[in-house]
Parts: C-alpha cells; sequence; structure tokens
C-alpha cells in the first residue's frame, strides 16, 4: 500500500508554511548584491565621486549610458577632481544590469541599488537624468522617485556587488577596503567574499 | 401522479401546494449556483493549501468571491464561433450539460428529521412536505438517465465543433463515462438490492431504520462508486478527456465566454451531485444526531453538509495526490476491475438475500459464494493474460517477419 503515502503527502502540506509572498502587499527579501536601478554616490562631505571620465559609457555593452565631463567652477566645484560629469544619462529600455559599469568606475561614483520595480509610459521617461541618479545631498540615500516602489529598509546595501570582490575583480583583494567612504553610510565594510572562516577586512 | 411519494401533493394540489412547489426548485436552484461557485473556490483553496501556495485571495475576505470575478469577467467576454463548427449544435451542446446538472439534485433529500423512525417530512406554512424537490419512485434512475444526457453535452460539444483537439476530448469521454457508467450503475444496483426501493427517500429512510447503507452492502460496492463517480465526473485521476498536455482544454476547447463558463459550472455542479448522491445511497442522507431540540431542523441539513463536504474534500485530495491514468490503464480498470467486481459482489448480495429468503444457513453460502466469485475471478484473469500472451507471440512473429522481409531486401 505505499502509493498511500502520497495522500499523507498531500494532506501533511495543508498545515505546513506558505511558500507564496502576496507579492504587492509583501515583499521577499532581496539578495545583497542584486543588481538594481543606478544610483550616483557622494563623498562623505556631500561631494559627487563623479568625474566624467566616460569609463561607464565605454564599457556598457548596451549602450545605454550617455556621459558628459566639464571642468568643475572654481569657486562652486562639484566634485573634488578637476572634472565631473555634468551630464549623465541612463536609458533603463537598453540596460541589462550586467554591473560593467559599476566595475569601470575608477571612483565607485556609480553603483546598484536593489531596485527593480519601477516602469514607464513612454520613451522619454525610461531615461533616467542623473538628477534622478544622483543621490539626496543630505542622507545619501537613493531618491524614492514617485513611480518607484521603495519599501522600508530597501535602500540599504546600494554597493552590494562592488563591496563583494573589488573594484577591480581580483581575487586577493577580497575583503579588502579599496573605496571610498560614502554619504550617509561612511567607509562601507567589506563582505567576507567567498570563503566563510575569512573575517572581514583580513584579505588573503 | 409520479410525484405522489411527497406528503405535499397526495391531498390534490392548491395554490400553496404550487407555491411550495415553486418555492423549493427557486431554492435549490439559487443554493446549488451560490454552492458551485464556493466549490470551486474551495477546490481552488484546498489544492493550493495541499501546494504550499496561498490560492486565491484578492475579490473578497480569502478570495471568496473569486468565482463570482471570474464568472462576471467571462459574461463579458466576446463569444467566439469556429467557422467549422455545426452551430446549432454548438450552441445546443453546455445546455445539455448544464440542465441535468441542476436537474439532477431535484431528487437529493438535504434535509428532515429521520431519527427515530421519523419519516423525514418537514412542515412548511401549515403542509408537511420533503425537504428534495422532487421524490419521482424512479429517483436513482432518474439521476442516471441525466447523467447520460450529460454525456451527450460533453459529446456534442466536441463533434460540433470542427477542430481536432475537441472530438478527440469527447471521444474520450463518451467512451469513459458510457463504461464506467456501467460500474457505476452495478453498484448502485447493490443498495437498490438491500434498500429494496428507487426513490430516494425511501433510500434514506430504510438506512436510518437499520444502518447506512455502507456497511449493509460492504463496502466494496461504497468504494466502486467512488471510483466509478470519479471517472464519471472526469475528475483526476481520470481526467484524460480534459489532458492539458495533450488536448489543450478536450471537448470544451473551442468554447469560450458564458458558454465555457457553462460547462465549467456544470463540471463542479456534477461533482456536488454525485457527492449528493454518495451520501444519500451510501451514508444514510442527512441523517444524524439531533443535538438541540430549539432548531431541531437544522442539524438534518448540517449532517448533509459536512457528509458532502467530506466527499468534496475527497475529490480535492485525489487530484492534488494522484498523477493522471493512461487510456489503456483506465479502460482496464473499469471494464476488467470495476465492473466484474461490481457484478460479484452484486450476485453475492443478491444470493444472500435469497438465502435469507429461504431459511437457508448464512455461513455456507457465504462460503460457497465466495468460492464462487474467486472461481470466476480465477476465470476471467486466466483468460485476459491468455488473450494477451497471445496478442504479444502474434506481435512478435509480426515482427520477426517483417526483420526477415528487410534483411531480404537488404541482400537483394
Amino acid at each position: 500500500m505505499g502509493y498511500l503515502r502520497g495522500f499523507a503527502v498531500t494532506f501533511a502540506k495543508m498545515f505546513e508554511k506558505r511558500v507564496t509572498v502576496p507579492y504587492p502587499d509583501a515583499k521577499r527579501a532581496k539578495p545583497e548584491r542584486l543588481h538594481g536601478r543606478h544610483v550616483l554616490n557622494r563623498y562623505e562631505d556631500g561631494m559627487e565621486k563623479c568625474i566624467g571620465c566616460e569609463l561607464c559609457a565605454g564599457v556598457c555593452p548596451a549602450n545605454c549610458i550617455y556621459v558628459r565631463g566639464a571642468d568643475n567652477p572654481v569657486d562652486d566645484p562639484v566634485s573634488p577632481g578637476e572634472r565631473y560629469g555634468y551630464v549623465y544619462e541612463i536609458n533603463y529600455l537598453r540596460c541589462i544590469h550586467c554591473d560593467l559599469c559599476v566595475e569601470a568606475c575608477p571612483t565607485q561614483a556609480i553603483t546598484e541599488t536593489k531596485l527593480f520595480e519601477f516602469s514607464f509610459t513612454n520613451r522619454a521617461d525610461a531615461i533616467y537624468t542623473k538628477d534622478e541618479l544622483v543621490v539626496d545631498a543630505e542622507t545619501g540615500r537613493p531618491q524614492h522617485l514617485p513611480w518607484e516602489d521603495w519599501r522600508e529598509g530597501e535602500d540599504l546595501a546600494t554597493s552590494g556587488w562592488m563591496r563583494a570582490t573589488s573594484p577591480s575583480g581580483d581575487a586577493t583583494q577580497v575583503g579588502r577596503v579599496a573605496w571610498s567612504g560614502e554619504l550617509g553610510y561612511g567607509v562601507r565594510s567589506p563582505e567576507v567574499g567567498q570563503s566563510a572562516d575569512r573575517e572581514p577586512g583580513e584579505g588573503t | 401522479m409520479i410525484l405522489a411519494a411527497d406528503p405535499l401533493l397526495v391531498d390534490g394540489i392548491d395554490l400553496t401546494v404550487a407555491l411550495i412547489v415553486l418555492l423549493k426548485a427557486g431554492v435549490a436552484f439559487a443554493m446549488l449556483l451560490v454552492s458551485v461557485m464556493l466549490v470551486i473556490w474551495f477546490e481552488r483553496k484546498l489544492i493550493s493549501d495541499m501546494q504550499n501556495r496561498i490560492g486565491p485571495a484578492m475579490a473578497g475576505p480569502w478570495g471568496i468571491l473569486q468565482t463570482l470575478a471570474d464568472g462576471i469577467k467571462l459574461f463579458f467576454k466576446e463569444d467566439l464561433l469556429p467557422t467549422r463548427a455545426d452551430r446549432v449544435v454548438f450552441r445546443l451542446a453546455p445546455y445539455l450539460s448544464i440542465i441535468p446538472a441542476f436537474v439532477a439534485f431535484a431528487i437529493i433529500p438535504v434535509g428532515g428529521d429521520f431519527t427515530n423512525g421519523g419519516d423525514g417530512t418537514v412542515s412548511m406554512f401549515g403542509r408537511s412536505t420533503l425537504l428534495q424537490v422532487a421524490d419521482p419512485p424512479v429517483g436513482v434512475l432518474f439521476f442516471l438517465a441525466l447523467s447520460s444526457i450529460a454525456v451527450y453535452g460533453v459529446m456534442l460539444a466536441g463533434w460540433s465543433s470542427g477542430s481536432k483537439y475537441p472530438l478527440l476530448g469527447s471521444v474520450r469521454a463518451s467512451a469513459q463515462m458510457i463504461s464506467y457508467e456501467a460500474a457505476l450503475g452495478l453498484a448502485i444496483a447493490t443498495v437498490f438490492l438491500t434498500s429494496g426501493s428507487l426513490s430516494t427517500h425511501e433510500i434514506v429512510v430504510g438506512q436510518s431504520a437499520t444502518t447506512w447503507n455502507v456497511l449493509a452492502t460492504g463496502i466494496v460496492p461504497f468504494g466502486i462508486f467512488l471510483i466509478a463517480g470519479t471517472a464519471e465526473l472526469n475528475r483526476p485521476p481520470f481526467d484524460l478527456v480534459e489532458a492539458e498536455q495533450e488536448l489543450v482544454g478536450g471537448f470544451h476547447t473551442e468554447y469560450s465566454s458564458i458558454r465555457f463558463a457553462l460547462f465549467f459550472l456544470s463540471e463542479f455542479m456534477n461533482m456536488i451531485t454525485m457527492s449528493a448522491i454518495a451520501v444519500t445511497l451510501f451514508l444514510g442522507g442527512p441523517a444524524g444526531p439531533i443535538v438541540t431540540q430549539r432548531l431541531a431542523w437544522v442539524w438534518p441539513l448540517f449532517w448533509f453538509f459536512l457528509k458532502v463536504m467530506a466527499f468534496l474534500f475527497t475529490f480535492v485530495w485525489l487530484r492534488a495526490t494522484l498523477p493522471r491514468f493512461r487510456y489503456d490503464q483506465l479502460m482496464d480498470l473499469g471494464w476488467k476491475v470495476l465492473i466484474p467486481a461490481a457484478l460479484g459482489w452484486f450476485l453475492l448480495i443478491a444470493t444472500l438475500d435469497t438465502a435469507r429468503d429461504l431459511g437457508w444457513p448464512t455461513l455456507p453460502v457465504v462460503v460457497v459464494g465466495v468460492l464462487a466469485l474467486w472461481g470466476g475471478a480465477a476465470l476471467l484473469s486466466g483468460a485476459v493474460r491468455k488473450a494477451r500472451a497471445e496478442r504479444l507471440e502474434e506481435a512478435e512473429a509480426h515482427r520477426d517477419e517483417r526483420a526477415d522481409s528487410t534483411v531480404g531486401h537488404g541482400e537483394a
């Protein structure tokens, strides 16, 4: 009568925990390194990190990034260096969220949040401009744009993938801090990496 | 005088009687519609429970209005008519399916006090009547006849669609429903034998006087009825009729909009009716202890509801657990197992009845009867085995022949 065991299985399932999350009302916790929409970060003093070097635009396989650099105004500099990105646009109808721009960036200016719940009703709205991408000047948090679905705590790990390895993707750099601090968060601690027994910051 | 078994109709028919009959029919119709809605919700909710899901949750509390929402949606959908369809029959088929489903429920006694020799009559507007829409003396035969008409609905729907999947689905459906109706009928015949009546009311009264038929007929007919009933309803594991992987939607592939909804409704309505028939024939109908004297009339309804729910739960449970039968397995089970078993058991019960009437000793009769059945079963299985062996041999010879001929060609 082995086939009767199947009935016990289905019966017992009725009292188990459900795997379904009633999505729009509740959200499943997202993985730390999920690739979502980008942010342009600021240094802890509020200066923008982007230097307008266009490496992100060069590396982008989907050609979705458009950057124009300009010399910093002498009396009111936007970034600490010589130049800053004065146009920065990402077309989210093209972006494939591969994170190559994040790896290419020499100043960790661009990182990805975990947000993917946003939509548009026309093509022009799909192009995020610098005003929308750059983090809030007071708190350093990503801007919660009205058509995006941000929930409590979802804007915390906005640079997860970058801190998982190193900016250059070199395995010997795992666990070593090689990035600058960010407005509102300070210097973020590195992830442990592939081998769990290693302490954060220990290196190889 | 076909409805005369109901005490309501014995003393002639006046306006009150007519109104009571109309009221009963109306209430039964409305209740059936509402309960179909709830049963569809119940099935979806329960099967999602058994699959670690949530199921419908948005429409109304716990998604209880989901079926209503689906129905309204279907109502406003475009009603497609395939070019190759036989227009008249295509439009007629859903009604051939839904009307028997509604009418069959009329013979089910849903309430009434059957305890302590009660005959199940209730008082309604000063008249005593039965809590069932009609009690024809041929009650259960009426049910079998209607379920045969429902086969026409399915068959004509598939045939008139002018499309291959519905046609295949309806061929399967009619073959399956006809062959399982034989086993179903034989299982029910055992009940007639013990109850001595075809009227559902009489059957329920008979069970409250002695014991429930599930024991009186010795469980086997009950098991056969359950299996054949599931097959008759085309429900899993016997849902070859609508095997999505092979036949898209089966006989209703070409149907859309409200016509599809009618098929869908009748399917679930048949599920309720089959459960109710099983309760009536085998589990004493609405019989059960009257716990409180206040609102005493509620208790039979409650017991009836509880028993029907147990069957509905079982149907959903079967669906959640068992994979679909293969077509030849289905036919094997029906013709080589269920029909002989039902027939044999029927003969055994008949023999015991006769033996009791003639005053023969019970034990020898049982022993001889079981031995005779066993002998019959052995003969049958021997015949089946021999036929299969011969077929295999023939196939083998045929294959050898073909192999020889291909070799010959190769050499030439």
